[in-house]
């Protein structure tokens, strides 16, 4: 669906993206994943035909970018960082025209408002004015606005950007009902979220991509193992002990739990992936796990081990 | 054409759902009726007189209307980040300044429009020929939609609306006051500059009920020249 070759887009004489290649099958939903000025929002702004690249080759759907602009215009639906909303129209207005100028009929039009509104739940609101929206119907109207014409390629940019947890949580399960219709590229700093929404990601610096694959395989090749945390029913003092026994266990600490439900949550810091040894080893010590997954602060790790040298977040990172 | 109307509708109906387009509107109406009141009705004068004083008066309030309200048409819309919708919309480039002009020369229409009680009340004591209301509103027409090209150029351009207020402004008043230049230039040079000059004698002849094939194609041309180079610039923005 996407074949990126070689591409490169200066601003003047500031590189913002490239050497860049990659490809994007049909139905896929990837994730670009970098920090501020990594050349995310350039890259799907190529894409989206609203700028043209300095050099290399972009083809959505077989069609190049620069030489099929308005036939690729009419294959992707662009989301960008914030949503283009005339603040003055109605949802059901705004809609219309951003289908009009897509190319449908009038009543195309209108038929696919009545469909894409129910799709993003914004029903309730497509007669009120855009300006009395909140910014998580906000932020619906720009992912109504740019599925309205079926595109084949849907690109998204920060769409959980300034969103309050429910609203990120509806707007994963919005993104992941699309996925039958679309291909979906997305592009975030957040990889917690964009990992839980997408097959595969890419991990953007400096204009290159770094890394990608599924949040498993990144983890597994960069920080082989990492910190877990486990949650288990009984003595916790004793759990502590046996983890400490497993190959190659760095650390063990307990940093929480329920005392007098014997509930007690561990860290086990160790150099590879060892969850299958800690559950062995409990579940042959009689000790109750109730939960076992990897670290939040692990997928931070992953993500800072990717998108920086150093691990340490840019001051000054260019947006 | 139906992409640079379908922009055009939108853009029209924003004005009117917005307070700007209500203010200019108001504000250029008030002015004209004050100048005709005070400035063309002042005073001892033939019919034809007061006509021509009229529409010159009116030819600054449309100039300085249509520069007010084109600053905003691709600056703002590039300031609220909505122009990446139209850009990326399989529209061309062309379409997006045709809608865009479409729509403020159709408000500018109007609101000149609105003026026409003013003209008919020289019927009431004086006599004038509808030949001559209509060729200076002809005049107010070409020289408002030369006007909008301008702006609309300095819209394309700048990146905020105030720095294409300022620099719509500054061509517009170059060109109004290029009839000074060729007061202190040389012949051939300086019927050359005088040419170029947007207002001195060019709408002169619309004023006074001339209407010469010469000075509407060279209205026609400044806008021609100036959409087109709105054209140009939006088009030049995408390889930046």
């Amino acid at each position: 669906m996407i074949e990126i070759q070689a591409l490169t887009k200066y601003y003047g004489d500031r590189k913002a993206v490239g050497p860049l290649s990659f490809s994007i099958a049909k139905g896929e939903i990837v994730g670009l994943l970098g920090l501020n000025g990594a050349g995310k929002t350039t890259t799907l702004r190529i894409l989206a035909c609203d700028l043209l690249p300095s050099s290399g080759s972009v083809r959505v759907d077989g069609l190049d970018v620069v030489d099929n602009p308005d036939d690729v215009r009419a294959r992707v639906g662009y989301l960008p960082d914030h949503p283009p909303l005339y603040d003055e129209m109605t949802v059901a207005e705004y809609l219309i025209f951003a289908a009009k100028i897509r190319g449908l009929t009038g009543a195309e039009a209108r038929k696919r408002v009545d469909e894409v509104t129910i799709s993003t739940a914004l029903r309730s609101v497509r007669d009120d004015v855009i300006s009395t929206l909140s910014h998580g119907f906000r932020q619906r109207v720009g992912i109504a606005q740019a599925i309205v014409h079926k595109p084949q390629l849907l690109v998204l940019d920060e769409p959980i950007s300034g969103l309050d947890p429910v609203q990120i949580v509806e707007m994963r399960e919005l993104v992941r009902n699309l996925r039958d219709e679309h291909t979906t590229l997305i592009s975030s700093h957040f990889l917690s979220e964009i990992s839980q929404t997408c097959d595969r990601l890419l991990v953007l610096r400096d204009g290159e991509i770094v890394a990608s694959g599924t949040e498993e395989e990144l983890s597994t090749r960069l920080l082989e193992g990492g910190s877990i945390i486990v949650t288990v029913r009984g003595d916790g003092a004793h759990a502590k002990r046996l983890l400490s026994t497993i190959k190659d266990v760095r650390s063990v600490e307990i940093v929480g739990g329920a005392p007098h439900a014997s509930i007690t949550t561990l860290r086990v810091d160790a150099p590879r992936d060892i969850r299958e040894d800690a559950c062995r080893t409990l579940v042959l010590a009689d000790i109750g796990i109730l939960e076992l997954t990897r670290s939040e602060r692990e997928l931070e790790s992953i993500f800072l081990t990717l998108a920086q040298p150093d691990g340490r977040p840019e001051n000054g990172a260019r947006a | 054409m139906r992409n640079a109307l379908l922009i055009a509708g939108r853009e029209l109906r924003s004005y009117l759902r917005s307070p700007l387009g209500w203010i200019v509107a108001s504000a250029m109406l008030l002015l004209d009726g004050l100048l005709f009141q005070v400035g063309a009705m002042g005073g001892a004068k033939l019919s034809a007189q007061v006509l021509a004083d009229f529409f010159y008066y009116m030819s600054g309030i449309t100039m300085v209307g249509a520069i007010a309200l084109s600053m905003r048409l691709i600056a703002h819309e590039r300031e609220k980040g909505t122009l990446v919708l139209i850009n990326t919309a399989p529209i061309r480039d062309s379409e997006i300044i045709g809608g865009k002009f479409i729509a403020l020369f159709t408000f500018i229409c109007g609101v000149t429009l609105l003026t026409a009680y003013m003209p008919a009340l020289i019927f009431v004591n004086g006599r004038v020929s509808v030949g001559h209301i209509l060729v200076g509103y002809a005049g107010i027409v070409l020289l408002g939609a030369a006007a909008i090209a301008i702006g609309l150029f300095a819209s394309a351009f700048a990146r905020t609306q105030v720095i294409a207020a300022v620099l719509g402004a500054a061509i517009l008043g170059v060109m109004l006051l290029l009839w000074m230049a060729a007061k202190v230039a040389d012949p051939p040079v300086s019927s050359f500059v005088l040419a170029l000059a947007l207002h001195h004698e060019r709408q002169r002849a619309f004023m006074n009920g001339v209407l010469r094939l010469d000075n509407v194609v060279y209205y026609v041309a400044v806008t021609y020249f100036f959409l087109l180079a709105a054209i140009k610039t939006m088009e030049a923005r995408r390889w930046r």
